[in-house]
């Protein structure tokens, strides 16, 4: 694995592609944050809010995206993250995460980071300040 | 309806960074890495202890901002953003408040939209703020007029 702090400006973390989204994974993400709002469960929920079906959380998206940096743990640690929930994800959409260095400071690495859908669509997009130890 | 609130905050909570809610939250989001729950991994870790994903911060509890009534369907998550002093560690307690930051409206395509803008804390037993959550909240005209009735 390459040490974080030795990617250049425009060098990019190994992608991840998310198998497609599932009731469960929302039921489960629904459980663990105690975010039970409706709307990312039950179909008929979603329906009545106007919505074709089911939507993931925004912050199950962004917990997904943080991970490109769980294995540098031992190098820093995010420091602050952002994001912008542009687009909602749908069930069975495949979400592909990204992140990508934009600037380098002397114990920090910002990063541009995106969830983007099957159709090139930006879900969310952000970006991640990754403290260097 | 929400500007008379700006800066009023909730008492602080007593919250603990419970570990099998760490080892639940990371399976839910993907991420399962033993850094989250792996004791042995967790210990020989610079940290000497286990960690806790960045966005774990939505499980708290951040008590109540008196007199703040929020429509409990067709609110909006906008933008979210993290501030960390240090990464949480598994078992620790954090002193957990909200505070109203800002509500402002803008008109748009989808009518006059209002942004509130709410920022959790999580302080150490010490005082120190550890991290900073802010949420902006989208709320639609017409979400607002079904709250006045």
């Amino acid at each position: 694995m390459t040490k974080i702090s030795e990617l250049k400006v425009g060098e990019s973390l190994p992608e991840v592609k998310l198998p497609p989204v599932s009731r469960l994974d929302l039921i489960k993400y629904a459980g663990a944050s105690g975010d039970y709002n409706p709307i990312h469960t039950i179909d008929e929920e979603a329906k009545k809010a106007g919505l074709p079906g089911i939507i993931a959380h925004g912050m199950w998206t962004m917990g997904n995206l943080a991970k490109l940096f769980t294995p540098y743990y031992e190098e820093g640690f995010v420091q602050d993250y952002s994001v912008r929930f542009k687009s909602m994800v749908f069930l069975n959409d495949v979400v592909t995460l990204k992140a990508t260095v934009k600037e380098k400071e002397d114990h920090a690495l910002r990063f541009d980071v995106a969830a983007v859908n099957q159709d090139g669509k930006e879900v969310v997009k952000g970006e991640v300040v990754f403290s260097v130890y | 309806m929400f500007a008379e609130h700006i800066g009023k905050c909730s008492n602080k909570v007593k919250n603990v960074v419970e570990r099998g809610a760490v080892k639940k939250f990371a399976e839910a989001i993907g991420d399962p890495h033993p850094i989250y729950w792996d004791e042995e991994t967790g210990k020989k870790s610079r940290y000497q202890r286990n960690i806790a994903p960045p966005t774990f911060p939505r499980v708290f509890d951040y008590g109540v901002i008196e007199g703040l009534k929020l429509p409990s369907k067709g609110l909006i998550h906008g933008e979210q953003r993290f501030h960390y002093e240090r990464p949480l560690f598994v078992g620790e307690e954090l002193y957990c408040y909200a505070k109203v930051e800002d509500y402002y409206e803008k008109q748009s395509s989808m009518g006059e939209l209002g942004f509130l803008v709410i920022t959790n804390y999580g302080e150490d037993p010490s005082g120190s703020v550890i991290f900073t959550s802010t949420s902006t909240i989208i709320i639609t005209e017409a979400v607002r007029k079904a709250m006045v009735v």
